[in-house]
């Protein structure tokens, strides 16, 4: 299934490449070592270095490598032993230095790869570029005052990684995949927390089109989109936009692009004449990054179990079916969530549960695994409960449903309500035999061959006994008795 | 000029211990000189207050028995280009004026722990651009030594304020900074002792940076022990610094200790240039008679690309310069010149911020490292500096240290050279190699020009060997035995 827009003169290819500037995980900023909080007031996290007083130097954060470096080995990439800060020069008043400090052309991790499950069970291998450490600019605020601009310099000086992608895309849905897989990638690692809309993840997009068998047209970049929902729209707008004006006799020029959601179109920010000479050369405060082999080998022998091994192993371990797996590894809170549940439990169970059951709340309600009402040990304990006979499946929900009000422990639940199975051949026998009794006409029905009638005495029996009575032993007890 | 003003730090700090003044009285006897001498306009701020308060504090000490180390109590100047905490620091440029930092430059800030007490900040030029002091928005600084034609000569640059201030008695020693020469030339023109240690030696944090991957702070004193002194008080690791280097610090002042027989002295062939004076030559030529005399022994050696050295050093320096200097945007300190929109902002601050050197070294660098033109300087001109120091680590293969004079001429007057950058870049010319490839190097005082002006000779050491440079500097300081005085501090002048 190509993508793909029809257009007056037949079907348009999208090529599409992804920039993701993600905000390290660190406690501190990539050259100071000033707070990274969030919601900060504004310039209370500005260290000398990051306002760029007179005479301040930046001093790399270790942290900072570490975490850009797990994300390489978490990308299957090639982790470059030596890299380079370099200076990218430019005027703004949210860039204190005049210069952004960044890599060019030594980025500390080299080509990898992401893989992308999509909806048609098919896995796309989309290839990473590289990536590179670089500092955030500060923010602009245009608002608090109509002749005046405000400068807040708390993310100034913010480590950066910039993640770029091959233009191997080619849809919108492809890139919505990409996008979300890395978040997953970034969180399990816990190198980035992926939060886009506090912009502690964000996205360029460069879009071009093209008629199948050529090679790359002319591509635009769309700058700062803020959503997997907008890359996926800005995609698609801007894609009609080149092919509109392919097909009405112009040309796509080489520009920087704004994604406007509310109006839904894309527009020019700064052509190709207007660019800025960057002119790129090395930082001479900083010497090149020199990293061994053995620091390597011992961040990886430390990474985490990554979304896609995590998902073979629910498979192959747990017997659990690709979508499940895909499902409970695409966040590693989930996962562990999941993983916890299962402990000793049927797995298939346990996935249900935790997928349908507890998911469905946790969607109703805007609320993440963490969040959840009822605790993993509890829902485990629950599914141990259904196991043992000691509770049915049916009184299990209800259970459940009382466990989301108190988050106390099924088995308590059970105990005080008086909900535990009735599993006693004896009193079993006894409301099957009083229901046969109360109801002559419809064992009557039954003997003269009406076997559907049997479902209406197990639910007699079921409402006779609150629920409890264990299904499979009162069906085999009716039958039993009917026939006789 | 009184007696204490004269003395050497060596002297001061014996004559301290021995109680035989105060510190206080120390700072006041500069503070005077510094009042007296204000015009060689070698300070753009005086700190008498704080010179005062550090001496008394410096007594305290003493009084107590904890006493800092030797320079203790030792008035000096600090060039305008060190951070000071709550003491306006400008580079000498406008748009710094009125800048007061909220901290302190290691460098002065290790000075201060060692007890001394800073007199005031000194001129220099814009930025440290220049080779004469003549590029300060303050205005230039005048030699002390001066002629009988009545004209004002240059103190060097652009330490040029340091030096006049301790030539002229006004500070017993000061800081300065070399990018290029900007420590050994204004010494050389002053009579001075100027060290430029090896890059990564000083820490450069809070140093107003002109070219990141050149500057470095040293001492510029009267004698060769003062700088093996001050140097020692100024030197610590500091991790602050990416580019500094975690080596050993030796004890210089012991480094004095001993002789240079044996020592193998490289004369670079190179070197001999034209436009060099008759009198530069000659000195040279005693120079090297006087290390032979000592029992050392000269060698030739050959550095083939030295030519080229000036030209690289002016694609590097501007290059990093035009990058280091675009945080002056008017945006959070310093001078702004309001205007209608941001670009317009940003162009009025700046054109009204910079003096005519720095600008010419903005657009030179910009130009550098543009689109186009990068890998045809900037690339090249790193290519030729990796060329340089290897050529220099190949002559320390055969000599231990290198001798050449520190400026092809003496002092010129004001006024002089000042249309023609290209000639005032020449300078520069012996000690611009030495800093391309990060080496120590020192500007001692040999001799006086046929009419009468201080003429240096130049040591070049191999890394982080401060201890050879010191040590055969003070053969020459001996042979030469330079006691002169400039024309200013001399009795009816």
């Amino acid at each position: 299934m190509t993508y793909s827009i029809q257009g007056k003169t037949g079907d348009w290819e999208v090529v599409i490449g992804l920039e993701v500037h993600a905000q390290v995980t660190s406690d501190a900023k990539l050259f100071s070592g000033a707070a990274t909080e969030f919601g900060a007031e504004p310039n209370t996290q500005v260290s000398l270095v990051d306002a760029a007083m007179p005479g301040m130097l930046p001093v790399i954060n270790a942290k900072c490598v570490e975490q850009a470096v797990r994300t390489g080995l978490g990308l299957n990439a090639k982790i470059n032993l030596t890299s380079v800060f370099e200076r990218k020069n430019y005027f703004y008043p949210d860039l204190p230095f005049g210069y952004q400090i960044s890599q060019f052309l030594h980025p500390v991790v080299g080509e990898g790869i992401v893989a992308l499950d999509m909806p048609d069970g098919t896995v796309r291998e989309v290839g990473v570029e590289r990536l590179h450490l670089e500092q955030d600019a500060g923010k602009s605020l245009h608002d608090q005052n109509p002749h005046k601009t405000y400068i807040d310099l708390n993310r100034a000086g913010v480590a950066l990684m910039e993640i770029v992608s091959k233009p191997d895309l080619r849809s919108p849905e492809e890139a919505g995949a990409y996008l979300r897989k890395m978040r997953t990638i970034l969180r399990y690692l816990g190198t980035c927390d992926g939060n886009m809309e506090q912009g502690s993840m964000r996205c360029d997009v460069n879009v071009s089109v093209r008629k199948a068998g050529e090679g790359l047209r002319t591509r635009c970049e769309i700058k700062n989109v803020n959503s997997v929902r907008f890359v996926m729209q800005a995609i698609e707008i801007e894609a009609e936009r080149q092919i509109d004006l392919y097909e009405g006799g112009g040309k796509v020029v080489q520009e920087t692009r704004l994604y406007d959601p509310d109006k839904g179109e894309t527009r020019s920010m700064r052509s190709k004449e207007e660019a800025h000479d960057y002119r790129y050369f090395p930082d001479p405060d900083l010497l090149p990054l020199v990293l061994d082999q053995a620091y390597v080998d011992a961040l990886k022998a430390k990474l985490p179990e990554l979304p896609d091994v995590k998902k073979a192993r629910f498979m192959s371990a747990y017997g659990l079916s690709l979508a499940d797996a895909a499902q409970l590894s695409g966040e590693r809170e989930i996962a562990e969530y999941f993983e916890t549940v299962a402990q000793g439990r049927d797995p298939k169970l346990a996935a249900n549960w935790t997928i349908n059951e507890l998911g469905a709340v946790l969607n109703k309600r805007g609320l993440s695994i963490t969040e959840s009402p009822v605790s993993a040990d509890h829902l485990g304990n629950l599914i141990g409960l259904i196991m043992d006979n000691t509770i049915s499946s049916k009184i299990a929900k209800d259970v459940f449903e009382v466990m989301l009000e108190t988050g106390e422990d099924p088995a308590k639940i059970v105990e005080s309500k008086g909900l535990k199975q009735i599993t006693d051949t004896g009193a079993i026998e006894a409301a099957v035999d009083q229901a046969i009794a109360d109801n002559p006409t419809q064992a009557e029905q039954y003997r003269s061959g009406d076997q559907k009638v049997t479902g209406w005495f197990v639910g007699q029996i079921m409402k006779a006994t609150g629920g409890k009575a264990n299904p499979k032993m009162v069906n085999e007890l009716l039958r039993k008795k009917l026939g006789s | 000029m009184s007696e204490l003003t004269r003395l050497t730090i060596a002297e001061a700090r014996d004559a301290l211990a021995a109680k035989k003044f105060t510190a206080e009285e120390l700072a006041g006897a500069h503070i005077k000189a510094m009042e007296a001498t204000r015009d060689l306009n070698a300070f753009v701020t005086e700190t008498p207050e704080i010179a005062i308060e550090r001496a008394k504090e410096s007594d305290a000490r003493r009084a107590k028995g904890n006493v800092a180390g030797g320079m203790d109590g030792i008035p000096t100047a600090v060039k305008d280009l060190f951070c000071t905490e709550g003491v306006q620091t400008t580079a000498s440029s406008h748009i710094l004026e009125g800048f007061i930092p909220t901290y302190e430059s290691t460098v002065s800030m290790n000075l201060r722990k060692a007890g001394s007490v800073m007199l005031g900040k000194t001129n220099m030029d814009e930025f440290a651009m220049g080779s004469a002091n003549i590029t300060s928005y303050f205005g230039p600084v005048k030699n002390p030594w001066k002629l009988n034609d009545g004209k004002d000569r240059v103190p060097g640059g652009s330490s040029g304020g340091s030096a006049a201030a301790v030539a002229a008695r006004a500070a017993m020693c000061a800081t300065g900074s070399d990018t290029g020469g900007s420590i050994r030339q204004p010494a050389a023109f002053c009579g001075l002792v100027g060290l430029k240690p090896t890059y990564g030696r000083c820490s450069r944090w809070g140093m107003v940076a002109f070219a990141s991957s050149l500057d470095q702070a040293g001492p510029m004193t009267r004698s060769v022990r003062d700088s093996a002194i001050m140097l020692q008080a100024m030197v610590s690791y500091d991790p602050k610094d990416s580019t500094m280097a975690n080596e050993p610090i030796p004890d210089f002042e012991a480094a004095l200790k001993g002789n240079i027989k044996g020592l193998k002295i490289g004369i670079p062939k190179e070197y001999r240039i034209d436009g060099m004076s008759k009198e530069t030559e000659t000195l040279w030529q005693i120079g090297i008679d006087w290390l032979k005399a000592a029992g050392a022994e000269p060698v030739e050696v050959s550095l083939p690309h030295t030519k080229d050295a000036l030209a690289t050093y002016y694609i590097v320096a501007p290059a990093e310069a035009s990058s280091n200097l675009q945080r002056y945007d008017g945006v959070r300190y310093g001078l702004r010149v309001d205007a209608d929109d941001l670009t317009d902002m940003y162009e009025k601050t700046r054109a009204a911020g910079f003096g005519r050197e720095v600008r010419r070294r903005i657009m030179i660098g910009t130009y550098v490292l543009s689109a186009g033109y990068y890998d045809a300087y900037y690339v090249k001109a790193q290519k030729v500096r990796a060329l340089i120091a290897r050529e220099f680590a190949e002559a320390f293969k055969k000599a231990d240290v290198l001798l050449t004079p520190t400026a092809p001429f003496p002092a010129f007057a004001l006024g002089e050279k000042m249309d023609d950058p290209l000639q005032m870049y020449i300078n520069d010319v012996f000690t611009v190699p030495a800093s391309l490839a990060g080496l120590p190097a020192m500007s001692v005082p040999a001799g006086l020009s046929a009419d009468g002006l201080p003429l240096g000779l130049h040591l070049i050491g191999k890394p982080f060997d401060e201890e050879t440079l010191l040590r055969t500097s003070l053969a020459i300081e001996q042979a030469a035995n330079f006691t002169t005085l400039p024309q200013l501090l001399r009795a009816g002048s």
